[in-house]
């Protein structure tokens, strides 16, 4: 009987460890925001909006205006999704129709070798290896034959939100890629066999099964890039030449810009000694937190139903 | 050859390019880092502690000061990690609680790293008044525990029912057969994603900015300011001095190569 009681004690001793574990995670998750939230208030109550429309930052007479920031984050992810979609929706179409299935192993051990490589190494590579090429071969020639479009005007610094943007859609690929890949594969045989039977091409299969079978798939894999975007840090800290000229001053996409990631981690450190200023940048980080939220609940929405990895 | 057949040929040829074109930058990066990286590094520049610009120096301290600092982001992320898996799969009973906590993992996958580091900025290094390696390891430990949770869930969920079945016929208590047999089928999966969750922090650079921030030192303690190779990199690359520059190199050839070797090795494990 004694023994009984024992195995019983230990079965609910194992349970207990378990649901402590749990627990910690659930206190760690509604830290982060208590967290957030309370070093943000004081900047919060301070600026008010002005934190999301402004356009000014000089902590030096308490302007804190993060509108550029913003601005700089959703642009260059959009730039990069832009990019990156039709991109990863290729090399997904070449992977499942197109490629010998010899080469399939190679096809996936790249995009996760690219996915891999930690982005302050893609910082460095697009900071002095990158940049003067596309100054140089890109920006210059462009500014000098299109430059009286504002939008591609100069002067060519290299750093610059298209430089951001290009090194982004390199990074998110790899993401939207091997998840669509996936979804590719899950086509139902039949549905393929069916069309191939009627004397279907294989870009006709792909455009009636097999894209219009994933698009839910495709959909979510690519917010879940966006999100990747939005948050990157270092590699867009590195190129993006970190300006608060654009877009206000100077919409050239060849100009350096700046994001929410960027302020936060070159301005972060000197800012320690002033609350207000310290304060301003964690309310940009929170709204960059009530983005990836959003787009957490956004993906976990439209996956309901398909399970994928 | 008709219009259908053109068609079909272009979106091949497309495809192929694209897919040509992608594999550039992935050598591009690796070449460059290799040709550049390759020059500094020798004995000196992995045993000797950084030295002022133009005196050369090593990085030593930043390849221990990251090891250090993985390793106290496992210890934390890992049990962790682990214990959620090991509850969802086998205790949750596919419950709203472990709904909840499955939203709150795959939420936390999603959030960005620099957002962590500002949590465990705001949380331990104010508290405590100085910038420490502590914070970072939580910060680290946090991209650990949703990567772990979520393979040790798939990995015990993918034991066979006849496997349960046979160890609760010999008697055994559930926790018994959970810890020493479903956990024993389910550990290549539990250690390969540990490993790629060492990886993946490894590479990691905006939580320890606002943690561990950087230090020219070895190591005195955990409870300090810690030299980490991600860092150094940034540090150093962005100082714009040659000497430093080049130095950024080197140690990102070393991430580099840590980084891809764990994938690599990875894949060989879990494909075989």
């Amino acid at each position: 009987m004694k023994n009984i009681s024992k195995i019983i004690f230990l079965e609910n001793f194992f349970k207990l460890i378990l649901k402590i574990a749990t627990l910690i995670i659930i206190v760690i998750f509604l830290l982060m925001f208590y967290s957030l939230f309370e070093r943000s208030m004081p900047s919060l109550m301070e600026n008010g909006f002005y934190i999301l429309f402004g356009s000014s930052w000089d902590p030096n007479i308490k302007l804190f205006g993060g509108a550029p920031a913003i601005l700089g984050t959703i642009i260059s992810s959009a730039i990069a999704i832009a990019f990156a979609f039709p991109i990863s929706l290729s090399i997904a179409i070449f992977y499942t129709e197109y490629c010998p299935l010899r080469v399939r192993p190679i096809i996936s051990e790249i995009m996760n070798l690219l996915a891999a490589i930690p982005s302050v190494i893609y910082g460095i590579w697009g900071l002095w290896t990158i940049s003067p090429i596309i100054k140089l071969n890109f920006q210059e020639p462009i500014i000098a034959s299109i430059g009286f479009i504002p939008l591609f005007s100069g002067p060519a610094y290299g750093l610059s939100i298209f430089l951001a943007s290009l090194i982004l859609t390199i990074m998110i690929t790899p993401i939207i890629a091997s998840i669509s890949m996936d979804i590719f594969l899950k086509t139902p045989i039949l549905l393929k066999e069916a069309m191939f039977a009627l004397g279907a091409t294989k870009w006709e299969v792909l455009r009636h099964v097999v894209i219009p079978f994933a698009r839910r798939g495709i959909l979510a894999a690519t917010i879940l890039g966006l999100g990747r975007a939005l948050g990157e840090t270092m590699a867009v800290t590195m190129v993006i030449g970190n300006s608060y000229i654009w877009p206000f001053q100077s919409i050239s996409l060849f100009s350096p810009a700046t994001t929410i990631t960027s302020k936060i981690a070159s301005e972060f450190p000197e800012s320690v000694i002033d609350l207000m200023h310290n304060s301003s940048l964690m309310s940009l980080a929170l709204i960059l937190l009530l983005f990836s939220i959003s787009i957490s609940f956004i993906t976990k929405f439209i996956e309901k139903g398909v399970k994928y990895r | 050859m008709n219009l259908r057949k053109i068609k079909n040929a272009l979106i091949r040829i497309t495809s192929t390019i694209v897919v040509v074109l992608i594999t550039i930058p992935l050598l591009w990066i690796i070449f460059d880092v290799f040709i550049k990286g390759i020059s500094v590094i020798g004995l000196e520049f992995l045993i000797s502690l950084p030295a002022p610009i133009g005196e050369g120096g090593g990085i030593a301290n930043a390849i221990l000061g990251t090891l250090i600092i993985n390793a106290m982001a496992c210890a934390i992320g890992l049990p962790l990690g682990i214990a959620t898996g090991i509850y969802l799969s086998e205790y949750s009973n596919d419950s709203t609680f472990s709904t909840f906590i499955r939203t709150i993992i795959y939420t936390l996958s999603g959030v960005p790293s620099i957002i962590l580091g500002l949590f465990a900025f705001a949380l331990i290094v104010i508290r405590i008044g100085h910038y420490t390696a502590i914070a970072a390891a939580f910060a680290l430990s946090i991209i650990v525990i949703p990567i772990v949770a979520k393979a040790t869930e798939e990995g015990m969920r993918a034991v066979s029912i006849e496997i349960r079945e046979g160890a609760f016929a010999l008697g055994l208590p559930k926790w018994i057969v959970v810890t020493k047999i479903i956990l024993g089928v389910a550990k290549s999966s539990i250690i390969t994603s540990s490993l790629l969750a060492f990886a993946r922090i490894s590479g990691e650079t905006a939580p320890l900015l606002f943690t561990a921030l950087f230090s020219y030192y070895w190591p005195r303690g955990i409870n300090e300011p810690m030299a980490s190779l991600q860092v150094l990199i940034y540090n150093y690359a962005m100082s714009g001095f040659e000497a430093w520059v080049i130095r950024a190199w080197g140690a990102s050839l070393l991430l580099l190569l840590l980084v891809l070797f764990i994938n690599i090795l990875v894949r060989r494990i879990s494909t075989r």
